[in-house]
């Protein structure tokens, strides 16, 4: 078992088991997340990333094992556990009918902000996701940029403890990327604990203080970006996926 | 429960319905088309102008020694081949279906019927020894010409049981009572018709309901919505506010609208206020038939497809298509219609029996069907 090695645990993993049927998606994962760090999931497609979200944000039940949010515990306290958390779901759902602004407040609205506090905080992210001059046009004719953009900004209106953001900058142009990255990394700066998850080498070496390497469901890994590439003798997060498991982060499993 | 959930989702419910060009048409538009249409192509049409016979119902209080005048009344009328005669234990069981347009009309005959006969009979010359009586009577004037006919075919049919068949116009112990009439102006097919366009409006929201969970559900946004601290309670209660709105906007409209084509309510503003809290029932009833819907398919488009299992029998059963009485009392939307008709059509009272017992069925239906479709919803349908 791998497990944290100092600071205050926001969550808490012990042998979390998720099954489909026939089909192990989460096999027997333990590990603590520490209040204040960017932790990366990394994984290639289907290694049981957005499962293990999915599960600690309370929309999925473990088959077995013990997961607790801030305290919380998944199965029983999903509710509380959401009042805190902000979610960036890996395939944008969204409103059409609805302007840019209008499904970020309506987040808000969900988490019962103040009206002043959400439109101060709507105005910052809309400017802060470059969204700003569009805000007012329906989501629905949005490129797929802008609505990653928005997406990632629906999952932050609420100012979250914890912010989940599932492969959020899927399908962003470079620039956009960069302006994500930036927006992550103010979160931490403030003290908010985030998840991330990615199949892009690059964006969890440069922002993830700890790194969770995954496949088929297990944990084979757990340490900073530079740690497991001293560890393995790697140039990049990506030699050290390959030197583990004998396959590029990238090949379908 | 947060106040504040609800009321961001219900107005989000209510931008899609304003936003979405389907939905608008379906909820709103489509209301005001069909009354318009509805309204051009019959409202300058008379009803019952081809129905030949009449049905009225007899209250036989008579109590007299001798039967046979009686009798021999009943089959006059019935030999008239412009009446029917239905028998009734009571005047109240009689008007309420008088209100309820099965009759056309009523005839009491009074407890001295026989007597006040045979003392004609006995002293056809002597005035003061006769029993003197009434007959009463009820018409709906709803009918159009039932009031015109029926009391001079009584009036005859009564002249024929003294005299046979050489009936004379001569003073009599047992006179006609002014018939009571049910108030009712000149009715066309589309007045007839504007009740059951209440109920048509009302039947549809099965299939907005249907559409909204399943598309959400398909695209994910219900999943997102879950992602927040909101239940799936708030989402429930917030989409049965957005579709009482609806059907309040659909009330407002098909009143306006049909009033517009000429169609001429005889309720008071009670009547009204009992006209939208029973529809409003009804939209409440068709939300639970779309949460069932949207929990047993697997696709919007499968939603609309299915949502007509319960819009065909409710349109076609129970509104303003004929249909038998005894198959369609197995619908919501006939005692919608059936209530509207004796209130708007016949003036019938708030506290008419009939009138009470529709709301309640609408009412325990309504909140059974809005019960499973939630469980049914909550079990199956959330994905």
């Amino acid at each position: 078992m791998i497990t944290a090695q100092s600071g205050s645990q926001a969550i808490s993993v012990v042998d979390l088991v998720k099954r489909y049927e026939d089909v192990t998606a989460v096999d027997g994962l333990s590990f603590d997340v520490h209040t204040g760090e960017i932790f990366g999931l990394l994984g290639p497609n289907g290694a049981g990333k957005t499962t293990i979200i999915n599960i600690l944000c309370g929309l999925l039940e473990p088959t077995r094992g013990k997961a607790t949010v801030l305290g919380f515990d998944v199965r029983k306290e999903s509710s509380k556990i959401k009042e805190s958390i902000g979610v960036c779901p890996q395939e944008p759902a969204y409103f059409s009918y609805l302007t840019g602004r209008e499904n970020i407040e309506l987040i808000g609205n969900l988490h019962c902000m103040e009206g002043g506090e959400l439109k101060e905080r709507t105005d910052w992210l809309l400017e802060s996701v470059g969204l700003g001059e569009g805000s007012r046009r329906r989501a629905g004719k949005y490129s797929g940029g802008m609505v990653r953009r928005m997406s990632l900004a629906m999952a932050l209106v609420n100012d979250p403890e914890i912010a989940f953001l599932d492969e959020p900058t899927v399908g962003m142009d470079p620039q956009s990327r960069r302006a994500t990255w930036g927006l992550i990394r103010a979160l931490r700066e403030k003290g908010s604990t985030v998840i991330l998850t990615t199949h892009y080498i690059e964006e969890a070496e440069a922002l993830a203080d700890r790194v969770g390497i995954i496949d088929r469901g297990k944990l084979i890994a757990l340490e900073t970006p530079q740690s497991l590439m001293e560890e393995h003798g790697a140039e990049n997060l990506e030699e050290v996926f390959i030197k583990l498991t004998g396959r590029r982060i990238r090949e379908e499993v | 429960m947060r106040a504040r959930r609800v009321t961001t989702l219900v107005v989000k419910e209510l931008k899609k319905l304003v936003r979405e060009p389907a939905n608008l048409f379906m909820a709103l538009l489509f209301p005001m088309i069909l009354t318009v249409a509805f309204g051009s192509a019959f409202g300058g049409l008379g009803s019952g102008g081809t129905d030949a016979t009449y049905t009225v119902g007899l209250v036989d209080l008579d109590k007299s020694v001798s039967q046979i005048w009686a009798d021999s009344f009943k089959e006059g009328i019935s030999d008239t081949g412009v009446l029917v005669v239905a028998e009734y234990e009571d005047n109240e069981t009689a008007h309420a279906d008088l209100l309820q347009g099965k009759i056309d009309s009523i005839i009491i005959l009074p407890e001295d019927f026989g007597d006040s006969v045979d003392s004609f009979l006995a002293h056809p010359a002597d005035p003061g020894l006769w029993v003197n009586t009434t007959l009463g009577l009820a018409v709906d004037q709803g009918s159009m010409i039932v009031g015109a006919v029926v009391p001079p075919l009584i009036q005859q049919v009564l002249a024929s049981t003294i005299f046979g068949e050489q009936a004379m116009t001569v003073a009599l112990p047992l006179i006609i009572g002014t018939p009571t009439q049910v108030a009712s102006s000149h009715l066309t097919q589309f007045d007839y018709m504007v009740p059951g366009l209440f109920a048509y409006s009302a039947i549809f929201v099965t299939m907005l309901v249907a559409q909204a969970f399943s598309t959400e559900r398909e695209q994910g946004l219900l999943r997102r919505i879950s992602m927040t601290p909101t239940s799936s309670s708030e989402v429930i209660v917030s989409q049965v506010i957005a579709n009482m709105i609806t059907g309040a906007i659909q009330v407002a409209i098909v009143y306006l609208v049909a009033s517009l084509m000429g169609f001429r309510a005889q309720a008071s503003a009670s009547g009204i206020a009992y006209a939208l809290t029973i529809v409003l029932f009804l939209v409440l009833c068709n939300v639970g038939f779309g949460l069932i819907t949207a929990s047993v398919v697997s696709s919007s488009g499968a939603a609309t497809g299915l949502s007509f299992a319960f819009i065909l029998p409710q349109m076609l059963l129970g509104t303003f298509v004929p249909a038998s009485r005894e198959i369609a009392r197995f619908v919501p939307s006939h005692y919608v219609t059936d209530a509207l008709t004796s209130l708007f059509l016949r003036g019938a009272p708030l506290s008419s029996p009939v009138v009470m017992m529709d709301l309640l069925v609408v009412a325990v239906v309504s909140v059974v069907a809005a019960v499973v479709g939630i469980a049914v919803f909550q079990r199956f349908g959330r994905g």
